[in-house]
């Protein structure tokens, strides 16, 4: 297999089965193979779907040679486990669905499918994307192809993993605080988590409604495009879906940085940013000023509130939308249950995870009478300030750039200890979830052989100033092609 | 219950809104279906599944919000009220907290006086029903059938302006009627689309603060209500001239027992934790939303019933039963309006005969066999002396029984009315020569036999005599 | 503000979510540091701020009131834990 068609993007991909280099069954193959061979250092994945996949593969080459080719023909990824796959086990990384096949697919399932794109598998995953580090798994945390000793990043650690390490081009992901751009970051990959209501949630199994969406990870911005333009659009499944239309993404990409208003966060370089990945951060974004980005201070006064308004509202959320969880009509059930309380107490207590059930708690407390006002209804009140904070900002600049995350990636098992500690890690893409707004992960350099992120945040509808801000970027540089030496 | 107690009452009501399709998902309303064949994935509250608001909810509660003169509100939000219950799938339920759709309504009620009395709606919300559990049947265990979850329901809340069983059953009445008039509900109390609780307290009277209250719950007949009601009112006033004091709690009320006793399983303290629902944008109801659904308002009950004495000359009481459906009233005018016997007449007919006809064979009006035509059809005939108003019922019951219209059935019944003077004349001459003895008594004073005479003449001619004439003659004859 | 062992059974009863004996020590404790952690929130000056409940500023779109989701009920309930005559069952409830 020296094609080495997996070091090939999804762009190239598309181009090499348009071509006839290839066929998408070979594709198909070679991943799974890579698959077989290299995930059980990774634990990138909870399911790997081959029989179907080669099966998609083959109609898909049968399509192609017929002139019916979608826009994805062929053309393989992977989904982050929360997203529900017909007749597919769908886990969320949770004991508690250990066992659940899931009678639908979710929309943007559906879409990507419905262009003939190739589901290679079902990525692991922290439970019910609540983590940093992808170590609230029940199935195990998933390894950093760049230090097998070293966390990928959460909550899509699997998907960020997959893509890494060249098991798959592409992969689906949800990003609610920074599910996407974090792990991305740390696993030197492209993250793009989309404005609030541009991708359908319908079928994303929900953590926190008002921040969740759905997402991308790739290797380059040019992928991202591709996939985005396929996932996006209106859903009438979904009330917070949002009716706007869907520009050619892929077109977007060209066009130079130069007038692009950049704005730097004056409260991002501060003790809480890792000297080194300040220094790389900063050499991003003098690479773009030199290229005729004008860069601009600005001041977020209340994006220091960005996590604790965001410890709120989540898991006020969270505590609500798992109820559902209760082992009558699918999922876990304890056994021999005495009485309706035990069955109730006992199946959730089992079914879910230590960091779970502190968020359904502290999402509890806060929705409980006598803490509501203080809590709940006050942390709405900040996240109105901090959306204001950036609405502002973009009153001056077209795009905020800085640190996707406050270190490269941690060991396994270093900040476990404190929930607030890991909690810290989304600092910097919390605010975009907040305020609804698009953000963006690209690769701008290493830390002591470990990557790091850039991040990029727009106005809503901004997508195309991410991608052609990341895309000129990648133009000029190339830590996006650099790949971990066990997965070349 | 001694009048040193005042009652204090206010009426919960959740009526099912008649749509084809579930609040936040497509599945069927449908009623009676085999269990769980109409809970789709939406109303099992699988993962990642996501409610969209039927609009028809909002039209239909827009058109009761009108309807009691209430505020529409233009901004509202739909909330989650949390709590674990088999038959509550997503541990939470939809409805509607601090910005309802409808506030600050009214209707008016007659009280035990004959007065008019206004009963305050503070609020009428949207929600979605739960489904339902079987207790029996399974070893050890209760079915959980998931059909009725995500059917529409507008909880309708009064002030607690109520101030006995018999108003709180008249405001209740009313808006039955309401409901089934706008076509919002079908207001089975049976098949549990309209559904009461009731909050109950008593106070001494001249006291302004009210009294601690406890809820009865789903009340599904005007009967138990009034009950339920008054059962609970003697309980009270019993617990505190014992010297306790009423606990705050919800209680059922058992209709074989006629007493109410409290609900175990619901007292602990329920913090619903409410907060609006994030899957759900807030619904924005414009002016010119609302007249568009004003100007589709039908008439209604009050109004009509109003009409009714003033252009049909009515008598209020008539009015009332007549209005009480709009079906019923329909039916009542179209006979009116294809008849030429007087209104009052047609009240009478429908009201009685007809009225008797359908509660004894278990009809509702819009399953009359009967059409309006063939009951007009039927009182031009006692209008126009063709048959006698007795004669009319036995008519009446062939055409119950489908045998034909009204000319038919006389016809082929032979129960023309006779009205020919000289055929009168003839028999009557016959019947008093029969009976020498009672025309002699009569003669001598007992007015009271011309009964007798006629019923003879009655029993002569097959009853088909018209009585007016054969009383007329009679007189004539006997001097 | 820390929280004490009652607050956080209550809080567990409300959830439903049984602690093992050796969870719940280190559970009141983490959810201590997190209330603690939360409530910064307090120093904002939030007065005549709207609270926000959506990123966006929409309106709820409105479905036609139309059938159209069939009900595969077996399928379904082939992930159900207990089921018996097409009902789910729970331990007997007593009301």
């Amino acid at each position: 297999m020296s094609r080495d068609l997996h070091a090939k993007t999804l762009t190239e991909l598309a181009a090499g089965l348009e071509r006839g280099d290839f066929t998408s069954v070979e594709l198909t193959g070679d991943l799974l193979g890579r698959i077989d061979s290299h995930n059980a250092a990774l634990n990138a994945f909870v399911t790997v779907t081959a029989e179907r996949a080669l099966a998609t593969a083959k109609s898909a080459d049968e399509a192609r040679a017929a002139g019916k080719a979608g826009a994805l023909n062929g053309l393989p990824l992977v989904h982050k486990d929360i997203f529900c796959t017909r007749d597919v086990l769908t886990t969320c990384g949770s004991r508690m669905l250990e066992n659940f096949i899931s009678p639908y697919d979710a929309t943007i399932v559906e879409r990507l499918s419905g262009a003939g794109a190739v589901v290679l598998g079902k990525t692991n995953m922290d439970e019910f994307a609540m983590g940093s580090s992808n170590e609230t798994s029940y199935f195990g945390p998933v390894k950093n192809p760049w230090n097998l000793e070293c966390s990928p990043g959460g909550s899509s650690g699997g998907s960020a993993a997959a893509v890494a390490a060249r098991l798959t081009p592409a992969a689906t992901g949800t990003d609610t605080g920074g599910s996407i751009r974090q792990p991305a970051a740390l696993t030197g990959t492209v993250g793009l988590k989309p404005t609030y209501g541009r991708v359908s949630r319908y079928g994303m199994v929900a953590f926190a409604s008002s921040l969740d969406q759905a997402g991308v990870i790739t290797r380059s911005s040019a992928d991202a495009a591709l996939l985005l333009g396929v996932m996006a659009g209106f859903d009438e499944r979904d009330s917070t879906s949002i009716d706007h239309p869907v520009p050619d993404y892929t077109a977007a990409l060209s066009g130079s940085v130069k007038g692009l208003r950049v704005g730097v966060v004056r409260q991002h370089f501060d003790d809480g940013l890792d000297e080194k990945t300040g220094t790389a951060v900063r050499e991003a974004l003098a690479v773009l000023e030199a290229n005729g980005a004008v860069l601009t201070e600005v001041d977020m006064p209340n994006l220091d509130l960005s996590v604790p308004t965001y410890y709120v509202v989540a898991p006020a959320e969270c505590s609500s939308n798992l109820s559902r969880f209760d082992g009558v009509r699918f999922g876990r059930r304890a056994e021999n249950p005495e009485d309706l309380l035990d069955l109730y107490c006992r199946s959730r207590g089992e079914g879910f995870g230590a960091e779970v059930k502190r968020r359904i708690m502290t999402g509890t407390y806060v929705l409980s009478a006598g803490y509501y006002d203080a809590y709940y209804l006050k942390a709405q009140q900040v996240r109105h300030l901090i959306a204001d904070d950036f609405h502002r900002a973009f009153e001056n600049v077209d795009v905020i750039a800085g640190p996707t995350a406050p270190t490269p990636a941690f060991k396994l098992g270093d900040k476990t200890d404190d929930p607030i500690t890991m909690y810290l890690n989304d600092i910097y893409t919390i605010g975009a979830n907040l305020a609804g707004l698009p953000g963006m992960s690209t690769p701008c350099g290493f830390v002591d052989g470990l990557p790091v992120g850039l991040h990029l945040v727009a106005p809503h509808w901004g997508e195309e100033t991410l991608l052609r801000c990341a895309h000129q970027y990648e133009q000029l540089t190339e830590w996006h092609l650099a790949c971990p030496e066990d997965f070349s | 219950m001694s009048s040193a107690w005042e009652v204090v009452i206010g009426l919960e009501i959740h009526a099912q809104l008649a749509t084809s399709s579930k609040i936040f998902s497509g599945a069927s309303t449908a009623y009676g279906a085999e269990p769980n064949t109409q809970a789709c994935l939406i109303d099992l509250g699988y993962p990642g599944v996501l409610p969209v608001l039927n609009k028809e909810v909002v039209r239909m509660a827009t058109m009761f919000g009108l309807a009691v003169d209430a505020t529409i509100a233009p901004r509202s939000v739909f909330a989650r009220k949390n709590y674990f219950y088999p038959d509550l799938p997503k541990g939470y339920q939809i409805s509607q907290l601090e910005l309802p759709i409808v506030e600050f309504g009214e209707l008016f009620i007659t009280d035990a006086d004959g007065n008019e009395k206004r009963i305050g709606i503070t609020r009428a919300h949207l929600e979605e029903d739960a489904g339902k559990s079987v207790h029996e049947g399974f070893d050890k265990s209760s079915g959980i059938d998931l059909n009725r979850t995500g059917t529409p329901l507008l909880e309708i809340v009064s002030e607690p302006d109520l101030r006995s069983a018999k108003e709180a059953v008249a405001y209740m009445r009313k808006i039955h009627t309401i409901v089934r008039y706008l076509g919002i509900s079908d207001g089975n109390m049976q098949e549990g689309s309209f559904r009461c609780d009731a909050n109950v307290s008593v106070r001494p009277r001249g006291q302004e603060e009210l009294g601690t209250r406890a809820e009865i719950k789903n009340l599904n007949s005007f009967r138990f209500i009034e009950r339920a009601i008054n059962i609970e009112v003697e309980r009270q006033v019993e617990v505190i001239e014992d010297g306790g004091k009423v606990v705050q709690e919800t209680r059922l009320y058992d209709s074989v027992k006629d007493e109410t006793r409290s609900m175990r399983s619901k007292e602990e303290a329920n913090d619903y934790r409410y907060f609006p629902d994030p899957d759900l944008l807030p619904v924005e109801i414009d002016a010119a939303y609302i007249e568009a659904v004003r100007e589709t308002l039908p008439e209604l009950p009050a109004a009509k019933q109003q009409r009714f004495v003033a252009d049909y000359g009515l008598r209020e009481d008539d009015a009332a039963i007549l209005t009480a459906s709009r079906a019923l009233a329909d039916f009542f005018e179209e006979v009116v309006a294809s008849t030429q016997g007087k209104a009052q007449g047609v009240a009478n007919f429908v009201i009685g005969d007809l009225a008797g006809a359908l509660n004894r064979d278990g009809l509702d009006i819009e399953q009359s066999p009967v059409s309006t035509a063939a009951v007009a059809g039927l009182l031009d005939r006692i209008k126009d002396n063709t048959i006698s108003g007795k004669i009319a019922k036995e008519v009446f019951e062939a055409m119950w029984a489908g045998e034909g219209t009204a000319d038919e059935i006389i016809e082929a019944k032979g129960l023309k009315q006779i009205t020919d003077s000289s055929a009168i004349e003839a028999i009557v001459d016959k019947v008093i020569e029969a009976n020498p003895g009672q025309v002699a008594e009569y003669k001598a004073g007992k007015d009271k036999l011309i009964g007798f005479f006629v019923g003879q003449v009655m029993k002569e001619t097959g009853g088909k005599a018209n009585p007016g004439q054969v009383n007329q003659v009679l007189k004539q004859k006997l001097g | 503000m820390s929280l004490d062992k009652d607050q956080v059974q209550h809080i567990a009863m409300l959830a439903r979510l049984k602690l093992a004996d050796d969870e719940f020590a280190e559970t009141v404790d983490k959810l201590s540091r997190i209330v603690d952690f939360v409530d910064q929130l307090s120093q904002a000056d939030t007065s005549d701020v709207v609270p926000m409940a959506h990123p966006l500023n929409q309106a709820q779109r409105l479905r036609a009131d139309e059938v159209t989701e069939t009900v595969d009920r077996d399928h379904f309930q082939e992930n159900a834990p207990s089921v018996e005559g097409g009902f789910y069952l729970v331990p007997k409830v007593l009301e």
